[in-house]
């Protein structure tokens, strides 16, 4: 019981707002004013206001009609190599000069761009299923299932991405850029599977999930419905990274001599054949190279935007 | 003393907060005063601005928020634009804070005494070993028994009450003259609750310590402090003595602050449903009647109004359930069990609703879960309307759980992020191959309407809504398949007063409308005495009391739910004009501290950054009342 005993309040004044000063408002009433916002809708919104996005982006797209159509920006074949062009500087017909072999600098650049934009995508891909698959089936399932996957995932993992691609591409005598995709997807999925294996953990405890056994749904439908939608994000954005870090290990391949085979045309192989004329032709090594690390960049880039967009708790402020 | 200065005059006081949809007024002429020695309780809803006030004292504001007018004036001193040198050197030794939760509120890292001596030490009190024998000396005081070994251990060792002891003793550590408690007790059981603040109460009494108390129970608010002040979207409404402003409250929202607070109102609140009760039963007879005729319901109507008639009509008979968990031994391969639910029995009548009451630990979650078949019993059988269904599997399973749908607590996590609410409310059809698209599109419409959402609201998410309306959709979406029973798992304690009573209203009259049976999972007991018609009061997985409401509310039989009733505060209020329908029990009488749940998450929390707070699940928070972790019950007694 509160007494008065101790205050020294002088006297006990009563004070009431005037009603027309603080009105009442309905308990809990509905604003049907606004339109209605999905969480895709809202991260879309994030985004398209995020500089970084717009910048990554327009590389992005830039790159992609390059890959998809380089012979509208150069009228040279990448792969007409003629000796008695060999080492040109920048001309009208050669912008970016030619090469020691006396191809076009310009041309093997804009075409390399498909050879790495497809690995790059198609890796990806390949390395999503898996890891999204076997990462969603083992913090889903839990258990045994979860003990065993996730082993076999730490194995993988030991295994460095190029070197398990070097020994396999040692092995096998005509590597085509299939290949290169099927050798990176099967080393380069173990983060994929392991980020979506924690995001599986910490969707499948939530009250919806529980509203929606009791509901009746069954455990694949509820994996399928409720917890992959929900615990995808982290793993689009690592996803997006993990297309540049394909990239550069398509190129690394080449460069070292295990990925495509000379006769192709990628970044990797003119990076490795401009080391040879550094000195005098150091041009020949910047092109590609910029090319890579401009490709790179933006899909690291698109990454992040991604990130802060999905996830605003890691965004840095 | 002849002082008539006030300690603390806050006067015309205006907060802002820069946000990126521009700048958002939280406190807007707030005025008030606290004189040397006394309490003054700043009531109101989340959102109401009252923490807001409070932290502008202390200059605790967020990064974005700033004072844009009135003033602060501490000790006749005019401290709203001093330099910060000044307010830290008033921060402990003469403003001191005991904040919310108290469990994040220690650094794990640091044994607790050391984080006391360092408050200690900051604040010029003591240094070396003089502070620390001050330290044991504060914790001694702060009701802590054996506090020299209690000095050395972690804050993991300590349960929820003994941290908020340790956090009450480290915001008296340099003698201040006034005591900020921000919701000191809301994330802890209500017998630690009333421990704890009845110690508060001695300590600053014995100190001449002033306290500005800033709390959601008006209820608690009234029985702690003199003086009330009650705020609404960041203005004061009413301010005033406690009890005048109990009894006579002027202002509007004042008025339905009261008479929605179970605390305060239960008597008042429960006689009016008494009376409503009789003309729906009468309805519900009448529907049940109705559905008997085109369903294949082959049961009489429900059962009567007052649930001391004998039963007629079991829906759910729950026999001799037990559940044990097994707990990590000392080594892997022995791992004892943890006896959960110890041989738990009731029967829920159709039409009627069940509560089962307990404190966090007392394993009244676990039954629901049992009863919904999300979990498996260890021993004991639920039977569906005399069925066994403890072994349903497949179909059967599933045509089960179209009869029997859960609500739960956390308004936040309920609801799929990604799921429109036309998804959310649709699935179970969808699931259930009930309909065409557009016939559930006509029964989502229906189920909206009887949760009165509008229908425009089918292409929102649930990151739009309030607490209160995604709790609403979950009842929608619990009803979609019209199932006999709803279990309810602690499924208002996380909301605000008012949309609490307007929840409660709300699953009372589909009761009523649709004879559903509820079983009502709640640690709150104002709420039980509102909606329940049987009670049964759980402790450590036990039964220890079970029968009609107000018989245990009139004579409980056992000593704890005689503790449980008397610590819920503002019980002992007389408030003038509230037709008194018990008057032997007038100091067990009516009930509850309104949602010992800390705040709820913000509203956008995001979908898979999952909200799992361990103090925000019941059955994980301190098991005070059973003591602490390590040193046993003592920790929490006074």
């Amino acid at each position: 019981m509160p007494s008065d005993a101790r205050s020294l309040r002088p006297r006990a004044e009563h004070f009431v707002a005037p009603l027309e000063e603080t009105p009442l408002q309905a308990v809990d009433a509905v604003d049907t004013t606004s339109a209605p916002r999905s969480m895709w809708g809202e991260a879309f919104r994030v985004l398209v206001r995020n500089p970084v996005f717009i910048v990554s982006a327009l590389l992005i797209l830039l790159v992609l009609f390059v890959s998809a159509f380089p012979g509208l920006l150069t009228s040279q074949d990448p792969t007409y190599g003629v000796l008695g062009r060999a080492n040109q500087g920048p001309s009208a017909e050669h912008p970016f000069g030619t090469t020691t072999q006396g191809y076009d600098v310009l041309a093997r650049t804009l075409y390399g761009t498909r050879t790495s934009v497809t690995v790059g995508f198609f890796t990806m891909i390949l390395s999503t299923l898996i890891g999204g698959t076997l990462g969603a089936l083992a913090g889903y399932l839990g258990g045994f299932f979860d003990a065993v996957l996730s082993r076999i995932t730490d194995i993988f993992f030991a295994v460095p991405l190029i070197l398990g691609a070097i020994v396999i591409g040692n092995r096998v005598d005509h590597v085509t850029v299939w290949i290169v995709v099927v050798v990176l997807g099967v080393f380069g999925w173990t983060n994929i599977a392991r980020i979506m294996r924690g995001a599986v953990i910490s969707v499948k405890n939530q009250d919806f999930v529980t509203a929606s056994t009791a509901l009746g749904a069954s455990r694949p439908v509820i994996l399928l419905k409720h917890v992959i939608p929900n615990a995808i994000a982290p793993v689009i954005v690592t996803a997006t990274v993990n297309l540049g870090v394909f990239i550069v290990a398509e190129a690394t391949l080449t460069f070292l001599g295990v990925g495509l085979p000379p006769t192709s045309v990628s970044w990797g192989g003119d990076i490795s054949a401009a080391q040879n004329a550094l000195r005098t032709q150091p041009m020949m090594l910047f092109y590609p190279s910029m090319a890579l690390a401009i490709t790179v960049l933006s899909f690291i880039m698109l990454g992040d935007a991604v990130r802060d967009a999905l996830d605003p708790k890691a965004r840095k402020r | 003393m002849t002082s008539t200065t006030p300690l603390l005059e806050i006067s015309d006081l205006e907060i802002t907060f820069s946000t990126s949809s521009g700048p958002v007024q939280a406190v807007r002429g707030a005025s008030l005063a606290v004189y040397p020695g006394e309490t003054v309780a700043i009531v109101g809803e989340s959102g109401s601005g009252k923490s807001t006030t409070a932290m502008s004292i202390a200059r605790l504001l967020p990064k974005n928020g700033a004072v844009t007018g009135g003033s602060i004036r501490f000790g006749g001193k005019d401290i709203t634009s001093v330099p910060t040198r000044e307010i830290l050197a008033l921060r402990g030794s003469e403003i001191g804070l005991v904040p919310q939760d108290p469990m994040s509120n220690l650094n794990p890292m640091w044994k607790v005494g050391s984080q006391i001596t360092e408050a200690l030490a900051a604040n010029n009190v003591a240094r070396g070993s003089a502070a620390r024998k001050r330290t044991v000396e504060l914790l001694e005081e702060a009701g802590l028994p054996d506090a020299a070994r209690r000095a050395g251990q972690y804050p993991h060792e300590f349960s929820g009450g003994m941290k908020q002891r340790a956090l009450i003793a480290m915001g008296l550590a340099a003698r201040p003259k006034l005591l900020i408690a921000d919701e000191p007790t809301s994330a802890l059981d209500v017998t630690v609750q009333q421990q704890i603040l009845d110690h508060l109460d001695s300590l600053t009494t014995e100190l001449g310590v002033a306290v500005l108390l800033i709390t959601h129970d008006l209820g608690l608010a009234a029985e702690r402090a003199q003086h009330l002040v009650v705020m609404y979207k960041g203005q004061i409404v009413e301010s005033g003595p406690a009890l005048e402003i109990l009894q006579s409250p002027q202002h509007p929202y004042t008025k339905r602050l009261i008479a929605a607070a179970p605390s305060l109102a239960s008597r008042r609140l429960v006689s009016v449903k008494e009376r409503e009760r009789v003309v729906e039963q009468a309805q519900a007879h009448a529907a049940a009647a109705h559905a008997a005729t085109d369903a294949q319901a082959p049961e009489t109507g429900p059962a009567a109004a007052d649930a001391q008639s004998p039963a007629s009509d079991v829906v759910i008979r729950v026999e001799n359930l037990t559940k044990d968990f097994p707990i990590r031994g000392s080594v892997p391969w022995r791992s004892t069990p943890f006896r959960a639910v110890d041989d738990v029995s009731f029967d829920l009548e159709r039409g009627t609703t069940t509560a089962i009451v307990g404190e966090s630990g007392s394993g009244k979650s676990t039954v629901a879960q049992m009863v919904l078949k999300l979990l498996e019993p260890t021993s004991g059988r639920v039977l569906y309307e005399g069925k066994d269904v403890t072994t349903y599997r497949g179909a059967e399973l599933k045509s089960l759980r179209r009869r029997v749908q859960p609500i739960f607590q956390n308004p936040y996590g309920t609801l799929d992020p990604m799921y429109s609410i036309y998804r959310t409310i649709e699935e179970p059809l969808r699931l259930h191959g009930i309909g065409d698209a557009k016939s559930r599109e006509a029964k989502v419409r229906d189920l909206l309407d009887k949760v009165a959402l509008p229908a425009e609201m089918m292409r929102r998410y649930p990151n739009e809504l309030s607490g209160g309306q995604r709790q609403r959709i979950a009842i929608a979406r619990a009803l979609a398949l019209d199932p006999e029973v709803v279990v309810c798992d602690e499924a208002v304690s996380a909301l605000d007063v008012l949309v609490q009573a307007q929840v409660l209203e709300l699953l009372n009259d589909l009761q009523a409308e649709l004879g559903l049976s509820y079983i009502f999972i709640t640690h709150d007991l104002a709420v039980v005495r509102q909606i329940a018609d049987r009670t049964l009061v759980m402790e450590k997985g036990r039964v220890v009391e079970q029968g009609a409401t107000e018989d245990v509310f009139h004579s409980p039989r056992e000593e704890y739910t005689r503790r449980l009733l008397g610590a819920i505060p503002g019980g002992s209020i007389p408030l003038a004009g509230a037709e008194t329908i018990d008057v032997d029990v007038a100091e067990l009488d009516s009930s509850a501290d309104d949602e010992p749940e800390h705040a709820a998450p913000a509203p956008d929390e995001m979908p898979y950054g999952a909200f799992v707070n361990p103090a925000d699940r019941p059955d994980r928070r301190d098991h005070g009342h059973s003591g602490g972790p390590i040193g046993g019950a003592g920790g929490e007694h006074v």
